[in-house]
């Protein structure tokens, strides 16, 4: 029963190496068999749904995949052809750059004002108003919307001629409101309003809702002692605290916003005149609409590398900025 | 200054910070009511769409509340495009997702927190490593391996694969919880002659319904609101779940050349409303699920 001695922590100490496999004994053997046998379902899982896929997609990617065909191999044809169009090109793929820049917009847009606003949120959550139940609820309710519906319900709202945004607009300051979504102006800005409207106040909020109540008091009451006023307090206390937050939403919040996808889908197709046509979009189209899978792998490892690479970049940034309290 | 004097300063200013304080009360209590408004008026105003009239929609400029109200228009939208089999397909897909995604974070949760194996740190960094990975990069392979089995416009796609760890994020969710129970009720079944595997049953599960809720919960809302995944996967309508079925309202709600809105409007809501009673029901679950992944970094 050598197996009852170990303690909790000895439980979770790191498993050495496959060398020590041999050198176990039979205990601690049938401890790591059983373990691997109940992990087996996330190990077949991760073989079958995430490597194998990635493999044959970085293959696939090099090759010319017409779905009715073979893969045939072409080396970097593909890749060629997506970074040669216009504008650094006439005979690469005239949508590539263009769909890149959409989206760089859309993530130079959305992300800032999406964290800014949801920490605000938490902010004004954390304040300890009365009815901060219902706010909060509020607040949240627009996050669990199936993204069709809100689309729909936007595009209502947003209507040029009949929609209730454009009449309240101009009753209030007799402004005539834009096309939103049918302009090519405001068709971007309008999917970034809507974006907004869903995710300010969804899980991103409450975890900095969390971050905010982990600061203690104290701390504010010792800054307004030494004569600190509201702004310093916040830039002194709030946000060094909250900054363990503040990165992870920055990383998770850059990520999904450069596959923005759905909303366009589903309102203006990439339109008018390409406005919103995001790279997800141009995936989509070129893999699914007109089947061409080699050359869409090679714009899904495209987005991979460049999400990795920022992702990575904010990771070494982080060292400059991010505060954590118990590290040392 | 004397002191009747200094007093009567520090009274005037003890006065102007607590005018002061108030002021800025207020401001968060106007700021506070405007944002609800924000955020609250859109979902106010599709109800008010979805039982209006045609004629009501077409109206300019648009009233809030309809001249008749038309709860009809719900029947309307919901026979017109059979959301009858959408409901079915998304509960079907949803309910088996789920069981699948609880199940198999517990027992992959377990492996992970209470056996020591070799590699055992670098799967699990591996795992969370696959939470930064676009779905974009494994979904065209996916597709062609589906199609060759003849999985397509079928939802086998969509809630199978939730039987293999049910995700990244629920697995450590359910390893945390487990890693912060105490190993004494472990211990005191491995004394009474209990295996692993009944520790599971007996102990750890019992003890981790608040972590299997919040998994649960999160799961439901992600496999409900789906729309990608049916998307690519499904071609048939009958086939389609309600995210994708509510999209083809678009093009066949309402006789062609009649304003729709309204129809569209009473689809919305009946896409949303599953998963509003539900966050009404289990709020808590939420929140808890949520914060503990976040802050950690």
């Amino acid at each position: 029963m050598a197996s009852v001695g170990g303690t909790a922590a000895a439980l979770r100490a790191p498993g050495s190496g496959l060398r020590a496999f041999r050198e176990m004994s039979p205990a601690r053997r049938s401890e790591a068999i059983q373990g691997f046998l109940l992990i087996s379902p996330w190990i077949v899982g991760f073989l079958a749904f995430t490597a194998y896929p990635m493999i044959a997609s970085l293959y696939y990617s090099f090759t010319d995949y017409k779905i009715l065909g073979s893969p045939i191999w072409t080396g970097l044809r593909n890749y060629i052809y997506a970074f040669s169009g216009k504008p650094f090109g006439t005979t690469g793929d005239p949508l590539f750059w263009l769909s890149m820049a959409r989206t760089v917009t859309w993530v130079a847009i959305t992300v800032p004002l999406g964290v800014l606003g949801s920490l605000l949120a938490a902010v004004l959550l954390n304040q300890g108003v009365k009815g901060t139940a219902f706010l909060r609820t509020a607040f949240f309710l627009p996050s669990l919307t199936p993204v069709v519906a809100a689309s729909l319900l936007w595009m209502w709202i947003l209507q040029p001629d009949i929609g209730v945004f454009n009449s309240v607009l101009e009753s209030l300051t007799g402004i005539r409101g834009p096309k939103w979504l049918n302009s090519m102006e405001w068709a971007l800005p309008s999917l970034a309003m809507i974006s907004l409207w869903t995710a300010i106040g969804g899980n991103r909020m409450l975890i900095f809702l969390a971050g905010l109540q982990g600061i203690p008091a104290e701390m504010y009451e010792a800054a307004r002692i030494d004569g600190a006023g509201a702004f310093r307090q916040w830039l002194h206390i709030t946000v060094p605290l909250v900054s363990p937050a503040i990165f992870f939403n920055l990383i998770i919040g850059i990520i999904a916003s450069f596959r923005v996808f759905a909303m366009a889908f589903v309102t203006t197709k990439g339109g008018p005149a390409y406005s919103t046509y995001f790279y997800a979009l141009h995936l989509y189209q070129q893999a699914f609409s007109s089947f061409d899978m080699g050359y869409g792998c090679t714009l899904a490892w495209i987005l991979f590398v460049i999400v990795l690479i920022i992702t990575l970049v904010q990771m070494k940034l982080a060292d400059r900025w991010v505060y954590y309290e118990s590290l040392r | 200054m004397s002191a009747i004097a200094a007093s009567r300063t520090r009274q005037r200013q003890n006065e102007m910070a607590r005018v002061r304080k108030g002021v800025s009360r207020f401001l968060v209590y106007i700021l506070a009511f405007a944002s609800a408004l924000m955020f609250m008026f859109p979902f106010v105003w599709t109800v008010s769409s979805s039982l209006k009239t045609a004629a009501d929609i077409m109206a300019y400029p648009p009233t809030l509340v309809p001249s008749v109200v038309q709860w009809q228009n719900y029947v309307t939208a919901w026979t017109t495009v059979e959301f009858g089999p959408y409901f079915r397909n998304s509960v079907i897909v949803t309910g088996l997702a789920l069981i699948g995604q609880t199940a198999s974070a517990l027992v992959v949760a377990y492996g992970f927190a209470r056996f020591r194996f070799p590699t055992r740190d670098a799967l699990f960094a591996l795992c969370l490593s696959t939470m930064i990975l676009p779905p974009e990069v494994t979904i065209i392979p996916l597709f062609i391996v589906f199609k060759n089995i003849g999985w397509i416009d079928t939802l086998l796609p969509l809630w199978v694969p939730s039987f293999f760890g049910g995700g990244a994020f629920s697995i450590f969710l359910m390893r945390q919880f487990i890693l912060a129970m105490p190993f004494e009720l472990d211990e005191a079944a491995l004394i009474d002659g209990a295996s692993k595997l009944r520790i599971l049953w007996d102990v750890i599960l019992p003890n981790s319904k608040p972590a299997l809720a919040t998994v649960a919960v999160l799961g439901f809302i992600g496999h409900w609101n789906e729309f990608f995944g049916p998307l690519i996967f499904l071609n048939s309508r009958e086939n389609f779940t309600i995210p994708l079925g509510l999209y083809t309202l678009r093009t066949y709600a309402g006789d062609p050349g009649e304003p729709k809105d309204h129809l569209l409007m009473a689809g919305s809501v009946i896409a949303t409303a599953p998963i509003v009673l539900l966050f009404f029901v289990a709020q808590k679950y939420f929140v808890q699920g949520i914060v503990t992944t976040g802050i950690k970094g």
